[in-house]
């Protein structure tokens, strides 16, 4: 009996094809939107926790805090120093690397062609703690690190820049006014999630960026890997200690420097890609409402065209309850074919996007699942107020009806 | 054969039909007696508006009576309610009217076995049986043909294989002839008097044509909500 209801559903749907279609281009458009948000928004949270993998979960990043301009400080503002990096090595167990680092943005030329670049100036710890492997050539010998010789570790756009398929091994390239010997190159880190080249970098020791480079002693990040295993809360207590005894803080002093812990921020920007999702999801849904709407106006038109279809049926036997379930199994496939059409486009159009912003296509089940339900419960909703006027019809009026 | 031994199919007992309320009240039917029996083959004529349809609405349990009581089949019918005078329809009444009332875009086949859906009978045996009514009018071949493939007398055939697929006692038509010309109109009358001798099916024929009431067995006049005369059709008998 369903399965014949079904079938008449179907039969009727196709004879109206191109208004059936118009109809349930609402309920196509809202599914494809809903979907395409969702999938594409799960794409993003994604790529942000590859990418705090990438940078290593388990890190702490120290920074001096700086006064904001205009505003109240209740801190003495004070750069990191040497000091700090050494209590930090000193105090802390339970960590795998400590890693002092200051950055520049710096015009890097090589023969005729140039590029901008983030130069960094750090130590070999740096590349445990931010968990990139050095792929050709080698790490900084302590005595570079030590004597400020002017080596430097490249990334993957300036040897791709410079020297192409070609080993860059220890070729000269200029980094500002400095002459600087090639020794290694870093692995690719790609794009990050806010489009940034993590590639366009160079590394070189510590003391040579400070002596010929910045022309200061000071630190801008020191990072800190935590053992697996090992709680980062706690460690960031221990570290906030250190600190405010090698910067001489009295106790009712305001931390000057602040602890970054990775976790916490892969959490934030999750939870921020997570709004959003859900914030462009609801304007989806409106347009959800908008195709029930269109449904219910078509199944009034098309409960008005039978009535005389109804009065026969009612007349030959038809119970009020067969006349509302076959208009409610109508409105349902009709909006159920349009849920499947926008289940369609919304993936093919979180596919595109996703080849487009490099980030992973993450099709969820569920959210597949969620949306058949929801057009087909759509479809039962909208579509009941109809049915039920057709079912109410007096047998007699209906085939009177012209 | 005559049909006045046999026991009731249904009975009016002092009927009335009214609308409306007040100055504008009007009694389509005013304190009607009458009584049908099994086998019977009546006509019931009369001018518009004097009470015919609407009799003959309650007569197929289309309707319900504003006072008065209506029995079919020994049932109170007057007083059910709307889904219990759709089994009623379903199991014991066929149809056939003017414009014959087919379901467009959807084969003869398809029509008649519609009765045999609502009361659940399964598709192979509804195949069946729609195949063995449209024989039986005549129709065999025709059976995937849509309602815009057939001739009116054809359509008017398959209406009445739809109301006797399901083996129904009584047999309602309202104006059966009403669009048809006189060859046909006879086609279809000498098809409804064969179903009544040779299958003992009550009908009730409403028309305004004599030489159509005179295939009946007994011709009932109606005139301003009452019956105005009832008598046996000689020749018919």
């Amino acid at each position: 009996m369903l399965w014949e209801t079904v079938k008449l559903a179907l039969r009727s749907v196709r004879r109206n094809a191109l208004r059936s279609f118009l109809t349930l281009l609402g309920i196509v458009i809202g599914v494809a939107a809903v979907i395409a948000m969702i999938t594409i928004g799960s794409g993003t949270t994604e790529k942000v926790k590859q990418d705090i993998t990438k940078l290593g979960s388990n890190l702490l990043t120290v920074q001096a805090l700086r006064p904001m301009r205009g505003g109240d400080t209740n801190f003495t503002p004070r750069p990191l120093s040497d000091e700090d990096l050494r209590g930090l090595v000193d105090g802390l167990q339970n960590v795998d690397a400590v890693s002092a680092a200051a950055q520049r943005t710096v015009r890097i030329v090589y023969g005729a062609d140039n590029l901008s670049a983030q130069v960094t100036g750090t130590d070999n710890d740096f590349f445990i703690a931010r968990n990139w492997e050095i792929v050709s050539g080698r790490e900084f010998t302590e005595s570079e690190l030590r004597g400020g010789a002017n080596v430097c570790i490249i990334g993957q756009t300036i040897r791709s820049q410079f020297f192409g398929e070609g080993d860059p091994a220890e070729d000269s390239i200029r980094v500002g006014r400095l002459s600087c010997r090639v020794i290694g190159v870093l692995e690719s880190k790609g794009t990050s999630g806010f489009g940034q080249d993590q590639d366009a970098v160079l590394m070189m020791p510590l003391t040579t960026f400070q002596r010929r480079i910045a022309g200061n002693r000071n630190i801008s990040q020191i990072y800190i890997a935590v053992k697996d295993g090992i709680s980062t809360s706690e460690t960031v207590a221990n570290v906030k200690d250190i600190l405010r005894d090698t910067r001489r803080l009295s106790p009712d002093q305001e931390d000057n420097f602040d602890v970054r812990d990775m976790t916490q921020i892969a959490d934030a920007m999750t939870s921020t890609t997570q709004v959003m999702t859900g914030m462009l999801g609801a304007l989806a849904g409106v347009s959800l409402l908008v195709g029930g709407i269109g449904i219910m106006n078509i199944m009034l038109v098309s409960v008005t065209e039978r009535t005389r279809e109804i009065g026969i049926r009612l007349a030959i036997g038809a119970h009020e309850r067969h006349i509302l379930v076959q208009f409610l199994v109508e409105a349902t496939v009709l909006s159920l074919l349009g849920g499947l059409i926008g289940i369609v486009i919304g993936l093919g159009l979180a596919a595109a996007a996703s080849m487009s912003l490099s980030i992973p296509f993450v099709p969820s089940m569920t959210v597949i699942a969620i949306a058949v339900g929801f057009s087909a419960l759509i479809g039962m909703v909208f579509g009941f107020f109809p049915a039920l006027r057709g079912a109410r019809l007096d047998p007699i009026d209906a085939l009177r009806h012209e | 054969m005559t049909a006045a031994s046999n026991p009731p199919l249904l009975s009016f007992e002092k009927v009335w039909k009214t609308y409306g309320a007040g100055e504008a009240r009007v009694d389509a039917l005013a304190g009607v007696d009458l009584t049908i029996r099994r086998g019977e083959f009546v006509a019931i004529m009369g001018p518009s508006g004097s009470g015919k349809s609407t009799s003959m609405n309650i007569i197929g349990c289309l309707d319900t009576p504003t006072d008065g009581t209506y029995r079919f089949l020994g049932v109170d019918a007057g007083r059910l309610d709307r889904t219990r005078r759709a089994v009623l329809r379903n199991r014991y009444i066929g149809f056939v009217f003017q414009g014959y009332n087919l379901l467009p875009r959807t084969t003869a086949a398809e029509n008649v076995e519609l009765p045999l859906i609502y009361r659940g009978v399964s598709a192979r045996e509804r195949r069946g049986l729609a195949m063995k009514a449209l024989a039986d009018v005549g129709l065999k071949g025709r059976e995937n043909h849509t309602p815009a493939e057939l001739s009116g007398g054809q359509q008017q055939r398959v209406a009445i294989a739809r109301a006797i697929v399901s083996n129904p006692t009584l047999l309602v038509a309202d104006e059966p002839t009403g669009n048809l010309d006189t060859a046909r109109s006879h086609e279809i009358m000498n098809l409804m008097t064969r179903l009544n001798r040779e299958q003992g099916l009550t009908i009730v024929l409403v028309t305004h044509e004599s030489d159509i009431a005179d295939y009946a067995q007994r011709t009932i006049s109606f005139l301003d909500g009452n019956i105005a005369s009832d008598r046996l059709n000689r020749e018919a008998a």
